[in-house]
């Protein structure tokens, strides 16, 4: 399967047919979204397997609950503030509160939602799915990263959260790299500073990387691709190392990746740190360079944070 | 014994259990239990292909109480049915108990969904009855949704796509006793009329006597006939029903109770 230089909705949904080919008991369920996911050419392979509730996500999800308690495999599909706050409760009690299997995918995370402007707008989808106990959280970063968590996501019996790009991304990691649901993956060594980053942020912490190797500074880029259960070891060992870190999401700093690293940093190993995300605001409309600057998203941001942490080390 | 006796003689035992499974805690939602325990005698102890000793039966029927706070009823039901000892009955709500007010399926031998959030498990139903029917499976999917839970939106969604699926592998009951926690359902947000509205979902509706054993098995059977629409029978009841104290109150729905109380009323159950 080609994973470079296409959209990630339409790898997806090349995964989604290849995986229902070997699991029968794979569905999909839809709340009139399929035309934006490209999940109707899911269903030109698998018709029946296809059930689309309409414009209804709480049923949506209390549909795949049902499902996966008859022993299907479920997996959802609306963008990402419908996905979590429209059907918080369904999530919490019918999937993860009653032990079913509903794989729950949202599209066009954060400021991805461009155009939809702030009711689209999810920049506390992952703190949402954080407080449920048992959720999984995934956000891949490329077509190479998905394809190869995609197995492990089937094979985990439990609630996950795949937190999808839609669009066309520059591919960051080679084909054939294996990653581990659960484990970090570090891009780029470094020993000044520590960059966690998650989604599209990914690629604006490599770049922030090369303007800080200009300046002197060694940073090591690890890309945190499942927020929960998040890598503590993987944390610990990058700030012993460096002693200073710098979050990067696509999401509000509150509840979200820059949370996670701080809750495991303070109870193991305290050193500075910075988050960079959206600063507890509202989302707007916005086409997503514009929203990036706006929000503080960019390179040059992570940049200023590193500069911030490391004065703060030094003193 | 004939059908009608046999089965009224169940819904008693239901009545009876639940009343003591309550009365062991001493507070508990008795007026939502005692409403639904003719139609549990009928589909435990006459509809449904279920076998106590083997509760995992993949092509069995399975049950939500989609108003999980009728719970202790469901409780007296399996115990009745043999799923488990009648001692554990009096273990409800007790510290590490296997009996929850509402009812879950990871707790509970027998107990097919996890439900407490009123429109939830009656959305899960329809996600169970659909897969029933991807299956082509001839089993059935029942529910039991109350009339105040009927002011959820939930509700609503899970019957409109219920109905435009043509969901026959689905046979649901309203538990219409016109009260919930703050009065009447009619002076609060009323659902009347309740068959008008599933009928324009595209159900197949029955309006029947929910505490008459046979018009129950008879409305059964009817839907069972039913093809390309799911069922709605809607049981007319009376919350609390067979409890003297609390037979017809909205303080009913969670009210405090007393071992007299519980005594004298399977005692009056039993001579009536």
């Amino acid at each position: 399967m080609k994973l470079h230089d296409r959209q990630l909705r339409d790898i997806y949904v090349d995964l989604l047919v290849e995986a229902a080919k070997k699991h029968p008991n794979l569905v999909i369920v839809e709340a009139d979204l399929m035309k934006a996911a490209k999940t109707t050419s899911f269903a030109e392979v698998f018709p029946e397997r296809t059930i689309n509730v309409g414009v209804a996500e709480a049923n949506m999800i209390g549909v795949a609950a049902g499902l996966s308690n008859m022993g299907k495999l479920p997996f959802t599909h609306t963008f990402t503030p419908f996905a979590t706050r429209r059907c918080f409760d369904q999530v919490m009690l019918s999937v993860a509160y009653a032990q079913l299997n509903v794989k729950m995918v949202g599209s066009d995370p954060g400021i991805m939602a461009t155009l939809n402007g702030g009711t689209h707008m999810s920049l506390e989808d992952v703190g949402i799915m954080r407080t449920i106990p048992t959720m999984t959280i995934f956000e891949p970063v490329d077509g190479v990263q998905l394809a190869g968590m995609f197995d492990q996501i089937i094979e985990h019996y439990g609630p996950v959260y795949i937190r999808l790009l839609r669009q066309e991304f520059p591919s960051i990691f080679r084909d054939g790299t294996t990653f581990t649901l659960g484990k970090a993956i570090t891009i780029e060594e470094g020993t000044d500073v520590s960059i966690f980053a998650t989604g599209i942020m990914v690629h604006e912490a490599l770049e922030a990387r090369k303007i800080l190797a200009e300046e002197g500074i060694s940073a090591s880029v690890v890309n945190i691709h499942t927020v929960k259960p998040i890598d503590k070891e993987a944390i610990i060992a990058e700030a012993k190392k460096t002693g200073a870190v710098v979050t990067a999401e696509n999401h509000n700093v509150i509840n979200g990746l820059g949370s996670a690293v701080a809750e495991v940093l303070v109870e193991n190993c305290p050193v500075v740190m910075e988050r960079v995300g959206t600063l507890d605001h509202f989302g707007e409309v916005g086409k997503k360079d514009f929203l990036m600057e706006k929000f503080g998203l960019k390179a040059h941001n992570i940049v200023d944070a590193v500069h911030r942490v490391l004065e703060r080390k030094g003193k | 014994m004939e059908k009608r006796a046999y089965l009224e003689q169940k819904a008693k035992e239901i009545r009876q259990e639940t009343l003591r499974c309550i009365g062991s805690l001493g507070v508990g939602h008795i007026g939502g239990s005692l409403s639904i325990a003719d139609v549990l005698a009928v589909l435990y102890f006459e509809k449904m292909n279920i076998d106590p000793q083997d509760p995992g039966l993949a092509t069995r029927d399975r049950f939500v109480l989609s108003k999980g706070h009728g719970g202790p009823a469901v409780y007296a039901t399996l115990a009745i049915k043999g799923y488990f000892e009648r001692s554990l009955l009096l273990t409800l709500n007790q510290s590490n108990t296997n009996l929850p007010s509402h009812t879950d399926k990871n707790k509970t031998i027998g107990v097919d969904m996890t439900t407490g959030s009123l429109g939830q498990g009656f959305s899960a139903a329809v996600g169970m009855a659909t897969a029933a029917q991807l299956d082509g499976s001839t089993l059935t999917v029942y529910a039991i949704i109350g009339d105040g839970e009927s002011q959820e939106g939930q509700i609503w969604e899970s019957a409109m796509f219920a109905g435009s699926r043509g969901l026959d592998t689905l046979i649901a009951f309203t538990d219409y006793n016109k009260l919930q926690i703050d009065g009447a359902v009619s002076d609060i947000n009323d659902v009347a009329p309740l068959d008008k509205k599933w009928e324009a979902f595209n159900w197949h509706v029955q309006v029947i006597d929910g505490h008459d054993v046979l018009a129950i098995s008879e409305a059964i059977d009817v839907a069972k006939e039913v093809k390309g629409k799911p069922s709605m029978i809607i049981l007319n009841t009376i919350k609390g029903k067979g409890a003297y104290f609390c037979e017809g109150q909205a303080g009913s729905h969670n009210m405090p109770v007393s071992m007299e109380q519980v005594n004298e009323a399977i005692e009056r159950l039993e001579t009536k």
